[in-house]
């Protein structure tokens, strides 16, 4: 398990490429990465993004040890930004690698639906000066359910 | 002694992001009752339980949980990661 919680700009295809050269003997990678929406000056200034030192890396991990249990994958890669970040940066990526696709695809996207809403993040999107909270939707909550 | 931790909105509006405080309450709904009789930054804040989550000692909990003992408490919005 390989996890990150950091402010600095991650490039992501080098962070594939790290993360794959550790693997051993697997047949599929799935790789996701989340990028902030919005052009500069037009729908977004830039992102802010706070986090709860001491819990978050502490609770990423959590969650990525439940969807090991889950499915059979081999490694997860998990790397979160906080602080400010611009239209276009990566925000964060995961990494599910597996002998299988279906494996990998569905932990990723379990990983990326427990990351949303119980990983202790909260964006702040701020243009032309004001600043507003992104307020939890209840769809992200939903999600969560098909896991249940 | 327990600290109380703020985060996003609710730091923003209390005016602080942590406190030191003597409590009496033995679960976290008596110590958000015990705070929304000290100030009205607090009421205002706690008025709907729906609109925050709690953590005791950097853990997700529930309302009614025990924090008889607890180091940290943090109250902060539902969480936007991802």
């Amino acid at each position: 398990m390989h996890v990150s919680v950091q402010s600095e700009f991650f490039d992501f295809s080098a962070e594939i490429k790290n993360f794959s050269e550790t693997l051993g003997n697997i047949g599929a990678l799935v790789t996701f990465t989340g990028i902030v929406r919005g052009q500069k000056s037009n729908t977004l200034d830039y992102m802010f993004i706070e986090h709860y030192p001491g819990m978050t890396e502490t609770q990423i991990k959590l969650i990525v040890e439940d969807a090991i249990k889950r499915w059979k994958i081999c490694d997860v890669l998990v790397i979160h930004r906080y602080g400010k970040l611009e239209p276009g940066e990566p925000i964060m990526m995961v990494a599910t690698a597996a002998e299988h696709r279906r494996e990998a695809f569905e932990a990723a996207e379990y990983l990326m639906d427990y990351l949303k809403s119980r990983a202790p993040f909260w964006k702040k999107e701020v243009l032309n000066g004001e600043e507003s909270w992104v307020e939890a939707t209840s769809e992200d909550e939903a999600s969560l359910n098909r896991w249940r | 002694m327990i600290d109380l931790i703020y985060f996003s909105w609710i730091r923003e509006r209390i005016g602080k992001s942590s406190e030191a405080i003597e409590t009496k309450a033995a679960t976290v709904v008596e110590l958000i009752e015990e705070l929304k009789v000290k100030d009205i930054r607090y009421s205002e804040v706690f008025s709907d339980l729906g609109s925050f989550r709690v953590a005791i000692n950097q853990e997700l909990a529930d309302f009614n949980a025990s924090i008889i003992g607890a180091k940290e408490i943090a109250f902060f919005p539902p969480m936007t990661g991802g």
